[in-house]
């Protein structure tokens, strides 16, 4: 394989695993605060809906990234009332929230399906994007890759050298015991769960402006399932998620590079390898970590706030 | 469903059935069951294009309904009952997981007909109807070996069913007819619909140098992908034109409209026959969208003249001699390959690269 392919194979990743990427971090931050969203998918559609028609309507990529932010924290906020403040389940709300913002999208879409806008260029860095090998993946990319770039090293400083860090795992691990010392459990919780939503819409974005610059139902293909998954792959750490988002991605541009180039392997196992990389992640991981909990403790309790 | 609404359903069934002037005067109610949303283009788009056009065509006399997003699997078995149940007399079932759901609803409803799209099994009160799509790859195959420099073109895929292979065949039938140098590299994605991935398989495909695509999924992300990469793209099911104008050099349209016709005029006459009809070119099932421009007049000449000798049957696509693609000769000068084995075929003709996933 010349430089070039490889080239090509670590630009195409890092394209494929940003939406990824995104949807992860901001799972795992709501995940970190104790509260399970399984409406990642949903979030994502309703996002990527709002964010074409945004860019659609005023002409402005930029409104469209907004919108599509606004979009799905305002839509989380839905699944914030219900499992934060009514103590119902997460899961059943995240899924119907799932469900409830696929339908939504398709309703929102419709007279926006089959329409085209121009969608996010590729933005090189001056001298960074001719490094050999890594500069066209890294520094000639569209600027909401780079976004997700300066947020992952946003999420990885405040989650491990700050305060407000602190704060959201201390609410994910005891949340009485956060409460006690002071700090406001719902009021954390609903910031995470909609900071989560503001991330998936944010994805979505990406999606409907820069990877395909269309809008078509159900256009997410089950992205938010494997960001869910990247989280409990990558531990509920902010480093790993970003290693499992471009290793999920890694494989499946492999799967499609490699039958292009005749090679003797089955499609069909190459489709399969992310899923096999995560598990076998998963599997090693377990076993270092022996006894340890993994999880944020509370992951997936209501909080009862008590006086 | 409430159980009061399901008794005088069935009542309504029953009183339907024990007087035949009731059909005289009501409707003949017609449904359709779609795999995927209408939008704005592909096959569910299509088959809802026809739809309306039957339904307007045939006024009064028809009234038809539709269920879109419906999973293959149990979930169509419960809307193919509902719609059996409350009154259809006919009901088109569009996708090729519906098979199986179909005929077991059908063996419920004796008075009901069913026509269930591109499978293989009838059954007293069961249809099927097919598109011979692959006499359009064959010409969009001729379009693209015309265009192509690098003498590579790129495939997009969803499932190596024969469908599918029937019309990646065709295409490179079509392509080695006009250049006999190029081939089709195939990417199969393993999905109907997935715009990210028909789109970064579009773009590896053109990384590997392929200059013209085509696709079999849902979506128009690979037209797409050709307009922004500077490379030209064929469209399939529906005209892809405006995801691409550049790059678009022509689609391979369905227009189920003359089957939808044919089967409501035959119910309505009381001359509805079980049978397995495929259409093509010849019956306007198969169109394709205005060429580009930069195709040679000659291109088109010839392409024109292809379809012509398809549509009077004075030639087939798949007719010999064609090698597959270790090139040992399956089908002799003189021979063509009949419909069953159409229906049936799982191997790569000679000009297609890569191994054909198992």
């Amino acid at each position: 394989m010349s430089m070039d392919i490889i080239e090509n194979i670590l630009f195409a990743t890092i394209r494929t695993g940003t939406p990824l990427l995104l949807v992860a971090l901001g799972a795992m931050i709501s995940e970190r605060s104790g509260v399970l969203n399984l409406g990642q998918e949903g979030m994502i559609l309703v996002g990527a809906v709002c964010a074409f028609i945004g860019a659609y309507t005023t002409d402005s990529l930029l409104i469209g990234v907004a919108s599509g932010l606004a979009s799905g924290a305002l839509f989380s906020l839905i699944f914030a009332v219900i499992a934060i403040s009514l103590v119902s389940s997460q899961i059943a709300t995240g899924l119907a929230l799932t469900i409830f913002g696929t339908g939504l999208s398709a309703f929102l879409g419709v007279d926006y399906v089959g329409l085209s806008i121009d969608g996010l260029d590729e933005q090189p860095i001056p001298l960074l994007h001719s490094i050999p090998l890594i500069g066209k993946a890294f520094f000639a990319q569209d600027l909401l890759v780079y976004g997700a770039f300066i947020l992952f090293a946003s999420i990885y400083y405040v989650m491990s050298r700050t305060r407000l860090g602190l704060i959201i795992r201390a609410v994910g691990e005891a949340p009485a015991v956060a409460h006690s010392m002071g700090y406001r459990v719902i009021l954390v919780r609903y910031a995470t769960v909609m900071f989560g939503g503001a991330m998936a819409g944010l994805g979505g974005a990406y999606l409907s402006l820069a990877y395909t610059p269309m809008w078509t139902e159900g256009m997410s293909a089950g992205r938010g399932w494997i960001a869910l998954a990247l989280v409990v792959f990558a531990s509920w750490r902010t480093e790993r998620v970003l290693i499992g988002a471009w290793l999920f991605a890694f494989a499946s541009i492999l799967h499609l590079v490699l039958q292009g180039f005749g090679y003797d392997i089955s499609p069909n196992l190459l489709a399969m390898l992310p899923y096999l990389a995560t598990i076998i992640a998963l599997v090693m991981m377990m076993q270092r970590a022996g006894t340890a909990q993994l999880a944020p403790r509370s992951l997936g309790q209501p909080y009862y706030p008590q006086n | 469903m409430k159980a009061p609404t399901l008794i005088s359903l069935g009542l309504s069934a029953a009183l339907a059935l024990s007087s035949p002037l009731h059909a005289a005067e009501d409707p003949l109610k017609v449904g359709f069951v779609y795999v995927s949303p209408i939008g704005d283009a592909g096959w569910t788009y299509m088959h809802d294009r026809a739809r309306k056009i039957v339904d307007k065509e045939f006024g009064d006399r028809v009234e038809t309904t539709y269920v879109e997003s419906v999973s293959e699997g149990s979930d169509s078995q419960r809307v193919i009952r509902n719609l059996s149940a409350n009154g259809h007399d006919l009901i088109f079932t569009t996708s090729f997981g519906y098979m199986n759901p179909t005929l077991r609803v059908a063996r419920q409803f004796p008075n009901v007909r069913y026509e269930h799209a591109t499978g293989y099994k009838t059954a007293e009160n069961v249809g099927n109807y097919q598109a011979r799509a692959y006499q359009g790859r064959y010409l969009a195959g001729m379009a693209a070996g015309a265009m192509t420099e690098t003498d590579t073109i790129g495939y997009v895929a969803g499932f190596p069913i024969p469908e599918v292979l029937r019309g990646i065949n065709a295409f490179t039938l079509g392509v080695r007819e006009v250049n006999p140098d190029a081939s089709v590299r195939v990417s199969w994605i393993n999905s109907w619909h997935d715009p990210a991935k028909e789109r970064e398989s579009a773009a590896s495909l053109i990384r590997q140098d392929a200059d013209v695509l085509t696709m079999h999924a849902d979506s128009p992300a690979v037209v797409q992908a050709a307009q922004d990469e500077g490379v030209y793209g064929i469209g399939y099911n529906s005209n892809m034109k405006s995801y691409g104008p550049d790059a678009h050099l022509t689609s391979v349209m369905m227009h189920w409209e003359p089957i939808y016709q044919e089967k409501i005029q035959a119910v309505l006459n009381d001359s509805w026959e079980p049978e397995s009809i495929w259409y093509g070119l010849s019956e306007g099932v198969v169109k394709m969208a205005p060429m580009h421009p930069d195709i040679p007049e000659a291109v088109v000449e010839r392409i024109n003249t292809h379809r012509d000798a398809l549509i009077n049957g004075d030639r087939e696509v798949f007719q010999g001699p064609i090698n597959n693609q270790d090139g040992e000769e399956i089908v002799a000068k003189g021979d063509a390959l009949k419909d069953q084995q159409l229906l049936e075929i799982n191997w790569y003709v000679e000009g297609i690269e890569g191994k054909l996933p198992n």
